[in-house]
């Protein structure tokens, strides 16, 4: 309901925006062309429309650079854009999302950000910032989703997608600022792009590394083929091994690197950067030596050659060990106990983590929250106003004679509060009755829906395939799931309205909602309790997700260390979402002192319990 | 000194006075107890009904409060100033007994010589 009340003010504009996108493009894969620019360019004023509110203009002309550099790369150089130097002061709510978390571990996306990160280190000094807040976007759909869901998804979730202006932000967006900023970003690829530009440079540096062996193979052969000496049995040798280390390395790459990434991060990744510099620079310094020890004097031994690019591809397999255990490895031993504690109604969970950086560790707490939490409903915060009005009422301060109003007021809400605490407050007992009665109207609503459920679902029967053929005399009227569902939906849907609006659940479960999931309980043959265990309790956020979150979940960490730094005792950081928070607190799990003590098995004896004795 | 379980408990009894003792900063009566409820009633050598969970005096020691005040060994207690001991256990007699600001202890104990007396006399008669 909340949601209803954000969206409603700009609903107008939305509505334009739609309309824009059905008739610009139903096919967005289209880059090459020129008018694929138009689009673009349309796309990306219509992006930044539907952000109004709550972007600051320092980042939005970030985010314009990156797109820039994105599409620059994504287009193969078909645009002569150059990347606007970012603004030079900073705001500090910055929004990243160019750079992919878990897909490519692979090489080319550090590269990309090792070069991203040098563009930027110049122009920011972001490590002396005291209150940091960095935003993470979470997809919450895989790759290849995300182009085809794109034009429903628009209304439905970019409430979702905004970010909000905290009080760390300084500067608001005002209509000139909007105005310029989306002359700014006349060609642009869309924000969802960004995602996939990581894993596509990680790809393009992992096939580099992959084809300089074979190219340094080839070369010799190609160049001055007649010269070199012949190697017979030893080299065959070596092109097999050569062969199936490539073949490891490929398929282990594919297996571990290339997954479609779940969340943006706001940082580079270290780790991740660190071994992409380390597998360019070693690439590039093989090529050097190869440059100019063979291509130069062209040289004759051939055996030399592949021996060499042997020894390159045995070094890049260690290189991906290396990978594996600092990115995969080192953080599945827990080391640190997570408790994450949502602000709004104190729900709170503990995990083990291991050795983490803030950044990641968000993410993997992000992870967990939407399947361990149960959902955040609003409504069902606030005590009843009836118990908290009459805390300040009954009071009236007069002022007598003299002005000098600031003493006056002062003094009055000094003297308002001491009587108040003086009073006897009674709504304690008020908030007392209030739940008791609460919970005896859920409990009794609860036993009709039951009640009403159990009847229904005995109105109906699955049809056995013997029985259709075995009773022609009573033909009966045969229904697939969806019929049956809307048959038997009528008795209960009275009792199930009131029991959900008891419970404050409404706004979660629409009326098709309810009879797509009666439908799929029929057809699993499920019994009415389990049908109703989605509507008893509440479940966890996930359950309730659209099914169109490819704009991803906007989420906003914040943190008073650099978010790339490692998790240690005492950290805290919070994640932050339009209307509530997640606080996170780090304590480092308990050396264990494990002792042994040995129990020999024949020692288990047992005796009557003697006559005690004692002496007084 | 049987008992018939539900039934009350009727035995004759002798009233034992016992002062105790200053040992350091310990009050001793000089005797030991054993038997309880939550203890094993067939080891107690001095009972007559192996079932009796009574509390019974197993060790008197020479010259202390407990024998000159007139105990026996396997004495049964059947009140420790008033308090009930036919059905208490081990732990709760004890503190009944030892308790630090009474110096005297008023027992009610029972023994088989006693019955046999009373049943001779009254025999006699």
């Amino acid at each position: 309901m909340m949601n209803c009340v954000r969206f409603s003010s700009i609903q107008r504009c939305d509505a334009n925006v739609q309309k824009l996108i059905e008739c610009l493009f139903p096919h967005r894969s289209v880059l090459s062309s020129p008018s694929a620019s138009k689009i673009d360019s349309l796309r990306s004023k219509v992006e930044l429309l539907k952000l109004p509110l709550t972007l600051s203009s320092k980042s939005i002309s970030e985010r314009k650079t990156r797109l820039g550099g994105a599409t620059e790369r994504s287009r193969g150089g078909a645009g002569a854009h150059k990347p606007r130097p970012p603004a030079p002061d900073m705001d500090n709510e910055s929004q990243y999302s160019g750079y992919s978390y878990k897909s490519s571990h692979s090489r080319s996306s550090r590269k990309h950000r090792d070069r991203r990160d040098r563009h930027r280190s110049k122009s920011r000094d972001s490590s002396s910032r005291g209150d940091k807040s960095v935003t993470i976007q979470a997809p919450g759909e895989p790759l290849l989703d995300a182009e085809s869901t794109r034009g429903d998804d628009r209304d439905d979730n970019w409430g979702e997608t905004t970010t909000v202006v905290t009080g760390t932000s300084e500067h608001s967006v005002s209509n000139e600022d909007l105005t310029r900023a989306s002359k700014e970003l006349e060609d642009s690829s869309p924000l969802e792009c960004r995602r996939f530009a990581g894993p596509v440079l990680s790809g393009v540096l992992g096939l580099f590394a992959l084809l300089t062996p074979l190219a340094f193979l080839l070369l010799p052969q190609l160049l001055w083929r007649d010269s070199l000496e012949p190697c017979g049995t030893p080299c065959e040798g070596l092109y097999v091994s050569l062969a199936f280390k490539l073949l490891v390395l490929l398929i282990s790459s594919w297996a571990l690197f290339l997954r479609p990434p779940r969340a943006t991060l706001p940082r580079f990744f270290v780790f991740r950067c660190l071994l992409m510099a380390l597998v360019f620079l070693f690439v590039a310094s093989y090529w050097l030596f190869y440059g100019v020890r063979v291509l130069e004097p062209r040289e004759r031994d051939y055996r030399g050659i592949v021996g060499y690019a042997v020894s390159l591809v045995d070094a890049l397999l260690f290189i991906q060990y290396l990978a594996l255990v600092l990115l995969e490895v080192r953080h599945l031993r827990p080391a640190f106990c997570l408790k994450v504690v949502r602000t709004t109604d104190g729900a709170s969970r503990f995990y083990n983590v291991g050795h983490l950086s803030i950044q990641r560790a968000a993410v993997w707490v992000l992870d967990h929250y939407y399947t361990d939490f149960p959902v955040y409903n609003p409504a069902l915060l606030n005590l009843p106003k009836s118990i908290l009005s009459k805390k300040m009422s009954g009071f009236k301060v007069y002022t007598l004679g003299e002005e000098s109003s600031t003493n006056n007021s002062t003094g009055q809400s000094r003297a308002m509060i001491a009587a108040a605490a003086r009073r006897r407050d009674n709504s304690h007992n008020e908030y007392y009755y209030e739940e008791a009665e609460m919970d005896r109207r859920v409990r009794k609503r609860k036993a009709r829906l039951v009640v009403a459920v159990e009847e229904a679902f005995t109105h109906i029967k699955r049809l056995q395939d013997d029985e259709a053929a075995a009773s022609p005399k009573h033909p009966r009227e045969v229904m697939d799931p969806r019929e049956a569902a809307q048959a038997i939906f009528a008795p209960m849907a009275r009792a199930m309205q009131k029991y959900l609006r008891t419970t404050r659940q409404q706004p979660y479960h629409s009326m098709e909602s309810i009879i797509a999931h009666l439908q799929f309980c029929i057809t699993h043959n499920m019994t009415p309790k389990a049908f109703l265990e989605r509507y008893l309790a509440p479940g966890p956020t996930m359950q309730y997700q659209r099914e169109n979150g490819s704009r991803g979940r906007q989420w906003t960490l914040v943190s008073e260390e650099p978010v790339t730094s490692a998790l240690r005792q005492g950290l805290v950081f919070s994640l932050r979402r339009l209307d509530f928070a997640l606080v996170v607190t780090v304590t480092p799990l308990p050396f264990l002192n494990l002792g042994e003590e040995f129990i020999d098995p024949k020692s288990h004896k047992f005796v009557m319990r003697l006559q005690s004795e004692t002496s007084v | 000194m049987s008992f018939i379980p539900g039934q009350p408990v009727s035995a004759v009894v002798q009233r034992i006075e016992i002062h105790k003792l200053w040992d350091g900063d310990n009050l001793i009566l000089g005797f030991s107890i054993g038997g309880g409820i939550d203890q094993d009633p067939s080891q107690n050598p001095f009972s007559e009904d192996k079932a009796d969970k009574g509390i019974y005096v197993t060790r008197v020691s020479k010259g202390g409060p407990a024998e000159v005040a007139g105990l026996r060994l396997g004495d049964k207690i059947m009140q420790v100033n008033g308090w009930d001991m036919t059905m208490v256990t081990h732990d709760q007699a004890r503190k009944k007994l030892t308790k630090k600001n009474e110096d005297v202890v008023r027992l009610l104990v029972t023994r088989r010589s006693l019955e046999d007396a009373v049943r001779q006399s009254m025999m006699q008669h």
